[in-house]
């Protein structure tokens, strides 16, 4: 049908202008960007000279200097953060979901404040979890410690995100930034899994119960294998999102004394625009997209697969 | 439901209760100390206790600053962030809504492999597109300037737009479109006389959820506008608490100046504003 056939061509040329410009502004970038890490760019001024694996392999260098030992800092960081966080917003995410699946009374005050802290900017909630576990000084102290100064529990105070003891590579002081992070995302989990409960069909339940089910078999053998691709969709999304996590961590403790907070995030930032080390912060963002695109690409694969033959 | 006493609904109510304590815990030091003075404030012992009084000097040092001790005030940069998300809000809504129209009801040769590539760019840490961004924009003259992060919200809010849009409109039935063909309308006059109509869900969905990420984002922000009058209020707070001298009344008053507009829209739009939350994980 000609006329089918001119519509198809005025329906592509609809949408011409977000192609081209996704064309240009992800794919186009990222690969200028992959040009820059390949380069000696290392200055105000640009500088496309060819420099190879040079500046990965002086991210990864074993005897490396400080850029390979922050690095190295940042990976294992990265690695305890997504670790922790995923299982606490999964775990409490899930646990507050099914209480609130009990036919509470107020169901809906519960859910806003559980859910509330997403709609918050992270500068926000940095600001304000800086403030809460600021440690102040022995004398003085402050945020957390003050309470615990407070409720006589003195022994339990401790440098929060200014402690610089670790725990194998685990730095400690990352736990007050996994406690922010989780606070401002349990909900979305929750919010996940809350829809998935409600997609249950009641009959399901009430078939269980007739057959005897006593409530936690039907959670254990019907409910959660039901919800099992909502974990994995919060696992990726979350998973990503800590990955790439910048604006949080820099607002609430920045790289920290001795990088125990430092991410990948922060480093790129750091010296790409306050030092000037482009070369080098473009080839820590190609290694970030590396490893985003590690979990989101098979992810889109599936659940776009899963749509089609929906 | 049985009406009778029973223990386990009892403890239901003590969690979800201990929970929403937890989770007020930061609302509540917010407000209390953006109620003292500087004085109250710097007394650390008394951090977790209630304000002696109502006062509200934090919150105009917050808007409009501390010009002796240097502190810049928060309502120039509030402003800004106005002027920057609603224009970056619209414009996005109205590429997703044109977008979700095409990829949903006039699928063309092609569009399997172009969706996909376009939600790629929602996932992408914007790290890796940062340096070329920032070049360009100041070569095509908008380099620090509150167009230029228009333009960047505007090109990296397509895939969220247009997917959300795209899983409305998939939920608009086929058969009404081909009615409005056989009426003669063109694919222009079925978006205008039958999607556009109906649209007014997807387009809260949308404008919301734009609305809320734009406003609070910080990292093209900060990477762009280096001007502080220029800059939106999540960069400006930021620079706020990260003075050496630290008015935490004042700082604490920012963020709740800050969070204000988002906080309101959620409690009044929530349930939109889950939508937008949920349609984020890909499938609608």
């Amino acid at each position: 049908m000609a006329y089918a056939r001119r519509e198809r061509w005025i329906a592509f040329f609809m949408i011409l202008p977000s192609i081209v410009l996704i064309a240009i502004f992800v794919y186009g970038f990222i690969s200028w960007t992959a040009v820059v890490s390949l380069s000696k760019w290392d200055g105000v001024t640009p500088d496309y000279s060819w420099a190879g694996m040079e500046t990965f392999r002086q991210l990864f260098a074993r005897d490396g200097g400080v850029s390979a030992k922050r690095f190295t800092i940042d990976l294992w960081n990265t690695l305890f953060f997504t670790v922790f966080f995923l299982v606490i917003c999964v775990a409490i995410g899930l646990f507050l979901a099914i209480l609130l699946d009990q036919n509470v009374k107020g169901e809906g005050v519960f859910r806003t404040i559980y859910l509330f802290p997403m709609s918050l900017s992270f500068v926000v909630t940095g600001v304000v979890w800086q403030w809460i576990f600021a440690p102040g000084t022995g004398t003085r102290p402050r945020g957390v410690n003050a309470l615990l100064n407070i409720v006589g529990l003195d022994a339990l105070r401790w440098g929060w995100y200014t402690d610089t003891r670790s725990i194998g590579p685990f730095h400690v002081a990352l736990i007050p930034v996994i406690i922010a992070a989780s606070w401002q995302l349990i909900g979305y989990t929750m919010a996940m899994y809350l829809a998935g409960l409600r997609a249950v069909p009641d009959e399901l339940r009430e078939a269980a119960r007739v057959d005897g089910a006593s409530e936690y078999r039907l959670y254990q053998h019907i409910i959660l294998p039901i919800l099992r691709p909502i974990t994995l969709s919060a696992l990726i999304v979350l998973g990503h999102t800590s990955l790439k996590i910048f604006d949080l961590v820099y607002t609430m403790t920045g790289k920290g004394p001795g990088f125990v907070t430092d991410v990948p995030g922060i480093f790129m930032f750091e010296t790409t625009f306050r030092g000037n080390h482009y070369a080098q912060g473009a080839a820590i963002s190609m290694i970030m997209l590396f490893m985003v695109a590690l979990v989101i690409i098979p992810y889109l694969r599936i659940s776009l697969r899963r749509e089609v033959e929906l | 439901m049985t009406r009778r006493f029973n223990p386990m609904r009892i403890g239901v109510y003590v969690l979800l209760v201990a929970f929403a304590i937890l989770f007020l815990v930061p609302v509540y030091v917010m407000l209390v100390s953006a109620l003292k003075t500087f004085a109250e404030v710097q007394d650390l012992s008394r951090m977790w206790s209630l304000p002696a009084g109502i006062n509200m000097e934090s919150f105009v040092s917050a808007w409009a600053g501390i010009p002796e001790k240097g502190l810049r005030g928060l309502s120039q940069n509030l402003l800004n962030s106005v002027n920057l998300t609603i224009p970056a809000t619209l414009l996005s809504s109205m590429l997703g809504s044109l977008n979700g129209y095409v990829l949903s009801k006039w699928k063309f040769r092609g569009a399997d492999v172009i969706f996909p590539l376009m939600l790629f760019g929602m996932f992408i840490p914007y790290q890796s597109i940062l340096i070329p961004l920032t070049q360009t924009l100041s070569t095509i003259g908008l380099g620090g300037t509150l167009w230029g992060l228009v333009l960047v919200h505007v090109v990296y809010g397509i895939p969220i737009t247009t997917l959300i849009f795209r899983n409305y409109y998939a939920g608009v039935p086929t058969d009404i479109v081909e009615a409005a063909r056989i009426d003669g309308a063109g694919i222009l006059g079925v978006y205008w006389r039958v999607m556009f109509p109906v649209s007014l869900p997807g387009f809260v969905v949308v404008i919301i959820w734009q609305f809320t990420s734009i406003w609070n984002e910080f990292l093209f922000a900060v990477s762009i506008l280096q001007k502080p009058e220029l800059q939106p209020v999540t960069v400006a707070l930021r620079n706020l608490s990260g003075s050496q001298i630290k008015e935490w009344n004042m700082v604490m008053a920012g963020t709740v100046i800050a969070a204000l507009p988002v906080l309101l829209i959620y409690i009044v739009m929530g349930r939109y504003f889950i939508r937008g939350l949920l349609a984020g994980s890909v499938k609608g």
